[in-house]
């Protein structure tokens, strides 16, 4: 079973949902966080523990061969994302730009491009008190973060068979990493908060999971009394609304130094037990 | 002409908020650019006014003709992502997956695929009614390629200020250091962070102050909610001085941001406090920090 938490907007507080809510279930059954916003990954910062692996990943791209090379010039023409160009005497790589698609390499007539490792990230899987967490972090300059989910997921799929729980802590926005972050979901929750802002995000997060066909439902934070907006457009729609956490201080003020909310605030906790509760009714019926 | 991006590492830290304020406060016209393209937000204070819209083309994806398909599996066997499969005896290909590389339609022998270009969303020029001009955008859904999208509205934000001789481009850039987050910072001259003082916060703008520095600009940062946490900031602080970065403001844990942004305002309309002085005395140091150059 495997539960993305998302959300279109960043900052919304998907980390504290995901951290907080991988603890509680954790004193019940087993429970692995998967830390899958690569480019700033900080679940990590909450989640404490000995770790049992760290491997770093990489990327499949050409690497140019000059003695073998005749300038034939295809290897250019074939690269839909300028990642190659040929300058008649040297063969130029932009390996940021490649999307590792092998079709210079094994088109190459001369076989002058052969893919090569190169290193894009580093994954951690760390064993906390109660609960087992992976992460990737994207290195610096590194630009695509999807071949890094993508493996952090494979990494998660074969460690761990047995229909364990999976929490997926997902990058912020709509774009190609929430995606491939979200898609291999059973089902996603969108965090947002009564603002301007985050109902508008909410929408594209709500018309992209319509879109991938992805089962989801909505978790308010930082709600007020007055500000029903999201709640009235969840109801218009016909989306589970799972649970409303206040705005309150004191949740970032915890959150700023790193610990944990449930166990300092009841009120946040019930709410949690909330999202927990309809977390293992999925289970249930997903078994 | 100059760049000035606003960016934080971290989601949610206030970064729309303040670029919709300090367009306001420009005393000269600027070009504005919507960079955070997948939350686009920014539209909501700055009210522009979709004067030209226009398509944006992110690329090819591979379609395939049925009745040419004689069925042989050499586009699936290309595929590097598994976005073909041959399902109820036909191969389909999904487009989710599709990165447009191009590979199956060269390797198809009877020229079933073809490569055709998507439209992934839309981008606009306009007039926002702080008098100065706006580039922005929306990403389609389940659209990819948000970093192309980006080059083109920060190239359409360059091509309009030469046109109208305005010598600023204030970019609302997006969060994490990836492709789209690149994609705002090639070609400026100087960066904005903005964090707040949460382990997470400051963690990110780490993270993201490496990436800027491979651009080798000028960097200044602002503290904002800084005294949510008293004893993270005098640690960013600590930082900052050792990184010999500029501090260009610490603004106050404030619902102004909030309230503001409900009644579609920036900050510095809403209200006339200590949030809002703090405001403005940012925008005059990014100005300065701006001209040292």
């Amino acid at each position: 079973m495997k539960i993305a938490i998302a959300s279109g907007k960043g900052g919304t507080g998907k980390t504290t949902l995901a951290t907080n809510l991988a603890s509680y279930l954790a004193e019940t059954g087993p429970v692995i966080l998967v830390d899958l916003d690569v480019e700033e990954p900080n679940s990590g910062l909450f989640i404490h523990g000995r770790e049992l692996a760290a491997e770093t990943r990489y990327s499949l791209v050409p690497e140019w061969d000059a003695d073998r090379c005749s300038f034939c010039g295809l290897c250019q023409t074939i690269c839909n994302f300028n990642a190659i160009v040929d300058l008649g005497d040297r063969i130029m790589l932009f390996p940021e730009l490649c999307h590792s698609c092998h079709a210079c390499s094994e088109l190459c007539p001369d076989e002058a491009l052969p893919m090569k490792s190169r290193r894009i990230g580093r994954l951690r899987y760390i064993q906390a008190e109660r609960l087992d967490f992976v992460e990737s972090r994207l290195d610096i300059g590194q630009e695509q973060a999807v071949p890094l989910i993508n493996q952090t997921l494979d990494f998660v799929g074969g460690r761990f068979r047995n229909g364990t729980l999976q929490l997926l802590d997902s990058p912020p926005g709509t774009a190609c990493p929430a995606i491939a972050a979200t898609r291999t979901a059973d089902h996603v929750i969108l965090v947002t908060e009564p603002t301007p802002f985050g109902l508008h995000d909410l929408k594209l997060a709500v018309a992209t999971m319509q879109a991938l066909d992805q089962p989801f439902s909505v978790v308010i934070n930082r709600g007020g009394q007055t500000d029903n907006m999201i709640a009235d457009y969840c109801k218009q729609q016909a989306i589970p609304v799972l649970a409303g956490f206040a705005n309150d201080r004191r949740v970032a003020e915890l959150y700023s130094r790193g610990r944990l909310i449930y166990d300092q605030l009841p009120e946040f906790k019930q709410q949690l037990a909330k999202i927990a509760t309809f977390v293992t009714s999925q289970e249930g019926i997903k078994a | 002409m100059q760049e000035i991006v606003i960016i934080s590492g971290k989601g949610g830290t206030g970064k729309t908020s303040l670029v919709a304020a300090f367009a306001q406060l420009s005393k000269t016209e600027l070009v504005v650019a919507d960079c955070d393209v997948d939350a686009a937000d920014l539209y909501l204070l700055m009210h522009p006014d979709f004067r030209l819209e226009q398509a944006f083309l992110s690329g090819e994806k591979a379609q395939l003709d049925q009745n040419g398909c004689d069925q042989c599996g050499l586009c699936q066997a290309a595929c590097r992502f598994e976005a073909i499969e041959l399902r109820a005896e036909q191969y389909t290909i999904n487009a989710l997956d599709c990165e447009g590389c191009g590979y199956c339609a060269r390797v198809c022998p009877t020229g079933a695929i073809s490569m055709v270009e998507q439209k992934a969303g839309d981008w606009y020029r306009s007039t926002t009614r702080f008098g100065g001009a706006m580039v922005h955008a929306r990403l389609g859904i389940a659209a990819e390629n948000s970093g192309k999208l980006v080059s083109l509205v920060k190239n359409e934000a360059r091509k309009l200020a030469q046109r109208k001789g305005l010598e600023t481009i204030l970019v609302d850039g997006s969060p994490g250091i990836g492709c789209p987050v690149i994609s705002s910072l090639s070609g400026a001259d100087l960066a904005i962070l903005v964090t707040e003082p949460t382990i997470s916060g400051f963690h990110d703008l780490k993270r993201v102050r490496r990436l800027v520095e491979k651009f080798h600009i000028r960097i200044g940062c602002i503290i904002n909610k800084f005294d949510l946490n008293p004893e993270i900031t005098d640690q960013i602080q600590d930082w900052l001085d050792r990184e010999s970065i500029s501090l260009v403001a610490r603004l106050p844990y404030s619902d102004v941001f909030t309230e503001a942004m409900t009644r579609g305002q920036t900050a510095i309309e809403y209200s006339n406090g200590t949030l809002s002085q703090s405001i403005r005395n940012s925008w005059d140091a990014i100005l300065q920090l701006n001209n040292e150059r």
